[in-house]
């Protein structure tokens, strides 16, 4: 329960971030990335203020045992630069430009209860639910006995 | 046009940057989006209650914000419906792929100097860039 609480109360932190950033509006994305255009550079400070406090952050926080309210820290091991990684990066690169929307921008943005945000969501979980039935479908196949 | 916002972009990034440090020192996780959103969908995974919490949390973020400053936050989305479909489709499958996004590898995963997060972003951010020069400045679109 505590466990859960806590969850919530760091998701706002999350989506107040957000919001308050610029993140989770779609023309301040867009022209982030318009370089050529009508160039905003704000989201780059997004990531320097985040940056900055994650960095040092992680420090402190991954020199102790475990996690205040979990057994153990749970972090991605894989180092391999591989064609998923790559080739998802890049398609999810051009989705963000074309749309404007990122997850962790597009999922606060539903608390504002603009249509176009919940467009996205399901379009973006829709596309999430296919890229692992297609995973699933391929290793499948693979080790399946020839 | 938007406006450029130094100080209140720097002050959210910190949040978010806050958020990610308060989730790894409590749960122990990464405050990515993708894999936190992931573990929502069915079959859902086993510790889904913290999930759910912390996506809840993100969308009363914005109330929050609005009752506390009194101020509207700013939002336009300048793009038709239909490409909105076909962007978050591809944004759904890229991030499912490439193992996280903006929040999982370009903050988390930079933080802990991940060299697939540094890649991923470093890819991302690129084709994003060159997305929207081709949609604005060659296409001529939104």
């Amino acid at each position: 329960m505590l466990r859960t609480i806590v969850a919530g109360l760091i998701g706002l932190v999350f989506g107040t971030g957000i919001a308050i950033s610029g993140m989770g509006n779609p023309a301040k994305v867009l022209n982030f990335f318009d370089i050529a255009g009508t160039w905003d550079p704000s989201l780059a400070l997004v990531m320097a203020g985040a940056l900055v406090l994650s960095a040092i952050g992680y420090r402190f926080v991954l020199r102790r045992p475990e996690p205040v309210l979990e057994a153990r820290f749970h972090l991605p091991t894989g180092r391999k630069l591989d064609l998923p990684l790559l080739s998802g990066s890049a398609a999810f690169g051009i989705g963000w430009g074309i749309s404007g929307f990122c997850p962790g921008g597009a999922v606060p943005a539903l608390g504002l209860g603009e249509p176009s945000a919940w467009i996205f969501v399901g379009a973006m979980l829709a596309g999430i639910a296919a890229a692992r039935t297609i995973r699933l479908a391929l290793e499948a196949r693979i080790t399946q006995p020839a | 046009m938007t406006e450029f916002t130094p100080l209140a972009s720097l002050f959210g990034g910190a949040l978010i940057g806050l958020s990610a440090v308060l989730l790894m020192a409590f749960h122990g996780r990464i405050a990515g989006m993708t894999g936190i959103l992931t573990g929502l969908m069915p079959p859902m995974s086993s510790d889904w209650a913290w999930r759910a919490a912390f996506v809840a949390g993100a969308i009363a973020a914005p109330a929050l914000v609005l009752t506390l400053s009194g101020q509207t936050i700013p939002f336009d989305s300048p793009v038709p419906t239909p490409w909105i479909i076909i962007g978050g489709l591809i944004v759904g499958g890229g991030v499912y792929f490439g193992s996280g996004c903006t929040s999982g590898h370009g903050v988390c995963g930079i933080a802990r100097l991940s060299p697939r997060s540094i890649a991923a972003t470093a890819t991302f951010m690129a084709t994003a860039t060159a997305t929207v020069f081709v949609v604005r400045h060659v296409l001529g679109g939104f």
